[in-house]
């Protein structure tokens, strides 16, 4: 991140600072740069990468961008600042070993079609996996104590 | 025959069976055998990953763990377990001491880590062990040169480094494999931009204008359709059509099909096995055309 001159090439290839003003990946570089980590790590604007690495792929200093981005997500999640649909996604891994619940209703639909039964999810394992990670911290604060 | 270990992920088996059937009938006659291999999970993808890095990692290294026990490379249709298990296993094989931190979290789970097995995209699969002579050779209902708007999507490219399927500014491996099946690849605007697939949900707005843009795009350029590779851009592009004619009244009627549904006709599979039925934007003009 320090060899970031802020030449914007990451701003200027970003589809999402294209379209809203809320976004600007060179402004989060320069901002972490300068320690300004309530306004970095509690706003929505990091949850605004749309993750499709054309900063990264583009970055004349090799800043590796959207990785950075990820970092910054990492650490406001164990803050407690997260959108409500990412807290979604870290129980449902937990609970279904699935982002996206397969519901019994297509499950049953596969033979119609000529789809081979769903194998079984290794659920246990994936929770020994995540026994020690960030998923299992105590949740989320709630909106009002932002 | 070369066999994989199917990665089907959680948003194919859960919202698109039509993706993984027409993947399957395509592979099958196409002499590539599949594996479903049990205790499978996640794959980790972004949102995951916007968790927790290290536990993401360890969750996609867990499941290529299977496939190098099973003794198969893996294949994955959907470009954001590709991007999740084949950045992971590079990112493994190149990095001895994170591979040390990777598998002493998955000895918890009884697994190790061995950097032995290769993650290929479906794209991969068909360049690399069809090639593409093979793959029009075998092509018995050609798409009589139906204008298909490529859309690569963001992961099945970037970040190229590691993944390393193809040149991440200028692709050709989907447009070959389109024109490899009789159709004709249409050329437009921010072809290789974002669908907006991952901020639906965190901001529906931004995610509608970054789907619509490419609708415009691909619309102006003639496109008689589009053809995805991931199953977060087919739902950004296809359902996204209703929400953008709801929100900004604006109607766009451009069908979205899946690379593997066009293949999978084109191998001569009668499109009504195919569930297109489920498409949001009808697909009946785009089997016309070819049938014609």
């Amino acid at each position: 991140m320090l060899l970031c001159y802020q030449c914007g090439t990451c701003a200027s290839s970003c589809p999402v600072a294209k379209i809203t003003p809320n976004f600007n990946p060179r402004e989060v570089i320069r901002l972490s740069l300068l320690g300004e980590k309530e306004e970095v790590l509690s706003g929505e604007t990091i949850w605004l990468c749309c993750s499709c690495y054309n900063c990264q792929e583009r970055c004349p200093q090799k800043v590796e961008v959207a990785d950075l981005i990820y970092t910054l997500r990492n650490i406001a999640f164990e803050k407690g600042y997260t959108p409500d649909i990412y807290s979604q996604f870290a129980s449902a891994l937990l609970e279904e070993g699935r982002i996206v619940k397969v519901s019994k209703f297509v499950e049953n639909k596969r033979p119609a079609v000529g789809l081979p039964p769903l194998q079984p999810t290794g659920i246990e394992a994936m929770r020994k996996i995540l026994s020690t990670s960030k998923f299992k911290k105590p949740q989320q604060k709630k909106e009002e104590d932002r | 025959m070369t066999s994989y270990a199917l990665f089907l992920g959680c948003t194919i088996p859960a919202r698109q069976p039509n993706y993984e059937l027409s993947a399957r009938k395509s592979l099958a006659k196409l002499g590539i055998g599949l594996v479903d291999l049990p205790n499978m999970t996640c794959c980790a993808p972004p949102p995951i990953q916007s968790i927790d890095l290290t536990a993401s990692l360890a969750v996609a290294a867990y499941n290529i763990c299977l496939a190098e026990e099973a003794d198969l490379n893996l294949l994955t249709l959907c470009s954001g377990c590709f991007e999740s298990l084949a950045m992971t296993n590079a990112m493994l094989k190149a990095d001895e001491e994170l591979k040390k931190k990777i598998n002493a979290i998955l000895a918890k789970a009884g697994k190790e880590f061995l950097g032995s097995k290769e993650v290929r995209h479906f794209l991969q699969v068909l360049k690399d062990d069809v090639g593409l002579d093979r793959l029009k050779h075998s092509v018995s209902r050609p798409l009589n040169d139906l204008k298909v708007a490529p859309f690569y999507g963001c992961h099945a490219l970037r970040p190229s480094e590691l993944l390393k399927l193809d040149d991440p500014e200028r692709p050709r491996i989907l447009e070959n494999l389109i024109e490899a099946l009789g159709g004709k690849s249409v050329e437009y605007r921010n072809k290789l931009k974002c669908c907006g697939g991952l901020l639906r949900g965190v901001s529906d707005d931004l995610a509608l204008e970054l789907a619509r843009e490419k609708l415009r795009n691909t619309t102006k350029a003639g496109a008689d359709c589009i053809s995805t590779l991931c199953p977060f851009c087919f739902v950004a592009l296809d359902i996204g059509q209703v929400q953008i004619r709801g929100k900004f009244q604006e109607t766009y009627d451009i069908p979205v099909l899946h690379y593997s549904e066009l293949l999978a006709i084109a191998l001569g599979t009668d499109p009504k096995e195919l569930g297109l039925e489920t498409h949001k934007i009808k697909t009946d003009k785009i089997i016309d055309r070819i049938f014609q």
